[in-house]
């Protein structure tokens, strides 16, 4: 009974995982070039005033 | 927020600080990573091992990742309306950094469940869709959390676009009980609830106990997801007001040099 539904289940399991899987690359890739780019800035200098702990609103994020 | 530099901070005001967010959230990260691996495969891997069932034969075990996948984008949806209620009441800090991030995983895992459900659909019920109350009150979700998404990205001011992005949410929530209860309320092809009912679950335990666990596995990734992209998003935040700051000390020094 189930060779009749194999390529359904196959189609289902294998669409959510290559969804998933891209999704995980996608996030992963986002967070390392934010990663990057900070670092990049504080590489030359250009430093947030962050201990001051003055902002803790959106802007000052 | 002015517990915030007290030194002895209240709890809600930890999490308002982003920084010690980052610190707290970067230690929880790598175990709910681990945790969710551990408890999808597991969940899974029973699946497979289940017998066929009576009726549905062996197209059942798509129901254990179609059914989380449907919890998930409910679920998903009703976070971002409890940050929603953090923007406009308390005006949390993360609390918009939270919508955005997490739209875009409810946005995939609403694709996936119409995907998988309709896949399912095909053989069980001899049609890939039909527009009925279940399925379309799920893909009116799916078009609002693309119009959040557009929405969260389409101004370069971060701040402004959280106050209609919170309202857009809450106003779309009133979607949520019409998916869970549309089974109820409508004549539809789709069965209705058999874990979450009132008289327990009308499921054997070889069954139950893989899809609950695939469900957990699921949940967890979810939030392990949405802690490393609302990092990323504090992190893009930084990096925009730093390029700002960059910008204007390079501005400064050019007029400098002119004058």
């Amino acid at each position: 009974m189930s060779g009749d539904y194999t390529g359904f289940i196959l189609a289902a399991y294998g669409f959510s995982a290559l969804a998933i899987i891209c999704l995980i690359i996608w996030i992963a890739l986002d967070s390392r070039s934010q990663k990057r780019a900070l670092a990049d800035l504080e590489a030359r200098g250009i430093r947030r005033r962050s201990d001051m702990k003055r902002d803790a609103t959106v802007e000052g994020v | 927020m002015s517990t915030v530099a007290t030194g002895r901070p209240g709890r809600f005001a930890i999490l308002a600080n982003p920084t010690r967010f980052l610190e707290l959230s970067g230690k929880i990260q790598p175990w709910l990573y681990a945790l969710a691996a551990l408890a999808i495969l597991t969940g899974l891997t029973l699946g497979f091992m289940a017998p066929e069932d009576y009726q549905q034969g062996a197209t059942v075990r798509i129901m254990f990742i179609h059914v989380p996948f449907a919890w998930l984008c409910m679920m998903i949806w009703t976070v971002m309306a409890l940050s929603a209620l953090g923007t406009l009441v308390w005006r949390h800090p993360l609390a918009d950094v939270s919508i955005k991030a997490a739209a875009p995983i409810g946005a995939v895992f609403t694709v996936l469940a119409l995907l998988t459900g309709s896949i399912w659909g095909r053989p069980m019920w001899g049609t890939w869709w039909v527009w009925d109350a279940r399925l379309t009150s799920v893909f009116v979700l799916l078009i609002m959390y693309l119009g959040l998404i557009a929405l969260t990205r389409a101004l370069d001011e971060p701040g402004k676009a959280a106050k209609p992005a919170a309202i857009l949410v809450l106003v779309g929530w009133v979607n949520i009980p019409i998916i869970k209860f549309s089974v109820d309320w409508w004549n539809t092809l789709h069965q209705p609830a058999s874990v979450m009912r009132a008289d327990g679950p009308s499921m054997p335990a070889e069954f139950l106990t893989p899809l609950l666990l695939s469900a957990v596995g699921f949940t967890l990734l979810f939030f392990a997801l949405h802690l490393t992209a609302m990092r990323t998003e504090i992190l893009r935040r930084r990096v925009e007001a730093l390029s700002r700051l960059a910008a204007r000390k390079a501005e400064r020094g050019q007029s400098e040099v002119a004058a």
